[in-house]
């Protein structure tokens, strides 16, 4: 057996990663729970979030989690644009017209961006991206401490405007019943937009957050994609709660894998977990029966 | 049996084409244009007729690529028995991943996260799998003969995918009127009325499954014996799925000519964006992306969709159309 040593570094790290992962994760379920679809842009705009993020700092100098203030309401706009004027009336209410919709849409940001920035891997250089923390015997990177707090505040922030605001019980009506909102006056469309908005902007929050450790590239997105899908599905398509557990649960067996399997087998273990999970228990660990 | 004529018209004019030009510029857009055809085909079967939306036939076409390049590699079989194994391989792997998801009841997206899944996963045991060559890749040695699947020009190679192609849509002709093929477009409208009426939803899915395999990996297989080289990016990447479910869309999902005519217009898309384009890596892409949007926005039911409205602006409508209950 491994010692400690190694095992609560691994556990913490595993811990860190799976908050990035948990707020990808969010945007993606708020928008399956409330739309019904699957997005499959979901990478390419956080893609997009990164090369955002990546140029407020290089030409502009603002520090990455400055420019979250404002990138998160950009993308929020986005995001309520894409889905109000594009996406929705482009797929005629038909599901499978979204899904590829959605994946039109992945393609044409994804090359966009190759074309105007090509396919270098571009990264930034911040004076305290290499600062560590010590805590009990594991040291750990200051900007994912900062992430994970951010990550935790985020989704009980989320958690708690889906409970008590007039928009979060809209959200929720219509995720429940859509034809039962429509009737007592809630605008459909305009829910629609903005819950795709919301997770859009989860995703600008998470670009600022990884990218001070991270890269951008214009295929940097897809990486997380079938790991939040995966989260999702383990966390019950919908559950903002859900989500937090299934991404840092992910975290540390993407941890735990990598160490025991090597870097490159170690993926395999999410994606195993995610079939799994999908034929065994498609509602998800967390989630309730279908 | 009706509907043979088109396809016999068809397969006809287009194995003319190597006497009319030598030009390999052309018979290989055409290859490229037939590959993604057939693959589609496979997917058109499963997708357009049983409404079962794959976003994974990377995994039929990736083994039908390795298992050809890697038999023929590493045990020296024959090229062309190498082929029929990819093909049956993928088969087996179509029945596999088909009858771990039918059973668990996956429908609509779980159905397509699920295949997206396990092509991910092959990829992935590909790009470390000492067999495959891993990170390498595989190259088949050049024996340019006949016996070994290769040939000395592109002519040969234009005829045996043809003929390939041609044996798909036959096949997705006859399962058009077959029986099994009521089922499937029963259980592609409405899964629970079919069940409730006595159809086996399940086997009649998985069986789909399988032959939509078979075709995509005889496509894969076709792939190694062209380029001769294969690794997992190339096999098992998302590029084929999505190749795969574009050409039958954008030509007509559910129709037996709708993936070879959606391949030909991406492709014909591809080329003519890449010269307008230049060498300006994604512009084409771009394009693609943009036309794929439009096609759903515009034309939910694809280029056969809009001929069956076109024509029937032109011609007064009949009663309610029955025809295809008829056969």
């Amino acid at each position: 057996m491994v010692s400690s040593v190694i095992l609560v570094p691994a556990l913490l790290n595993g811990l860190m990663t799976g908050a990035v992962y948990a707020l990808v994760a969010l945007g993606l379920t708020l928008i399956y729970g409330v739309l019904h679809i699957i997005n499959f842009a979901h990478g390419a705009l956080l893609t997009a979030a990164l090369f955002a993020a990546f140029f407020a700092n290089k030409l502009l100098g603002i520090d990455p989690y400055v420019a979250a203030l404002f990138l998160a309401p950009l993308f929020f706009g986005i995001g309520y644009a894409l889905q109000r004027f594009v996406i929705g009336p482009a797929a005629h209410g038909e599901d499978r017209n979204i899904l590829l919709v959605t994946l039109g849409l992945a393609v044409m940001i994804e090359n966009a961006l190759l074309y105007a920035f090509r396919a270098d891997t571009r990264t930034i250089n911040l004076s305290y991206a290499f600062d560590v923390v010590e805590i009990g015997n594991s040291f750990l990177a200051v900007p994912r401490v900062v992430a994970f707090g951010v990550v935790v505040a985020i989704a009980a922030l989320l958690w708690f405007a889906m409970r008590w605001t007039d928009t979060g019980k809209a959200i929720r009506a219509v995720a429940k019943e859509k034809l039962g909102a429509e009737l007592s006056g809630i605008n459909v469309a305009h829910i629609y937009a903005v819950t795709f908005g919301l997770g859009t902007a989860c995703l600008a929050v998470t670009a600022c957050l990884l990218i001070p450790t991270y890269y951008v590239n214009p295929h940097a997105g897809n990486a997380f994609v079938l790991i939040a899908f995966t989260i999702v599905v383990l966390g019950g398509m919908g559950s903002v709660a859900g989500a937090m557990l299934g991404g840092l649960f992910v975290g540390v067996v993407e941890s735990f894998s990598g160490l025991y399997l090597g870097e490159s087998l170690g993926q395999i273990g999410i994606f195993v977990m995610f079939i799994l999970v999908l034929l065994f228990r498609p509602s998800g660990l967390f989630g309730e029966r279908a | 049996m009706k509907g043979l004529a088109p396809i016999a018209t068809v397969a006809v004019l287009l194995a003319l084409v190597p006497f009319i030009t030598a030009s390999n510029a052309v018979l290989n857009f055409l290859v490229m244009a037939f590959l993604i055809a057939l693959a589609g085909q496979g997917w058109n079967i499963l997708g357009g007729y049983g409404g079962q939306y794959s976003f994974g036939h990377a995994a039929f076409f990736g083994t039908g690529t390795y298992v050809t390049a890697v038999l023929q590699v590493r045990y020296g079989m024959n090229a062309w028995l190498c082929f029929a194994l990819g093909i049956a391989g993928g088969a087996l792997v179509g029945a596999v991943i088909g009858g771990l998801s039918f059973r668990s009841g996956l429908r609509g997206s779980y159905f397509a996260l699920v295949t997206l899944a396990f092509a991910e996963v092959l990829r992935i045991v590909a790009s470390v799998a000492p067999i495959t060559g891993a990170g390498v890749g595989t190259l088949i040695k050049l024996d340019l003969r006949p016996e070994a699947f290769q040939f000395q020009s592109r002519a040969p190679f234009y005829w045996v995918l043809l003929a390939l192609l041609v044996v798909s849509l036959i096949l997705t002709r006859i399962i058009e009127d077959s029986r099994f093929g009521a089922y499937l477009v029963a259980l592609r409208e409405n899964e629970d009325a079919a069940k409730a009426l006595g159809v086996d939803t399940t086997l009649v899915k998985l069986g789909a499954m399988t032959i939509s395999a078979a075709i995509t990996a005889a496509a894969g297989g076709f792939y190694a014996q062209y380029f001769l080289f294969v690794d997992a990016g190339i096999a098992y990447g998302p590029w084929i799925s999505v190749e795969a479910l574009l050409a039958p869309i954008i030509g007509g999902v559910g129709t037996v000519f709708g993936p070879l005519l959606g391949a030909l217009v991406i492709r014909t898309l591809g080329e003519l964006t890449k010269i307008v384009a230049g060498d300006a890596p994604g512009l084409d892409l771009v394009i693609y992306g943009s036309v794929l949007v439009a096609v759903v926005a515009f034309a939910p039911r694809g280029i056969a969709g809009l001929i069956e409205r076109v024509r029937g602006r032109l011609t007064p409508p009949a009663a309610p159309s029955l025809e295809r209950s008829h056969g």
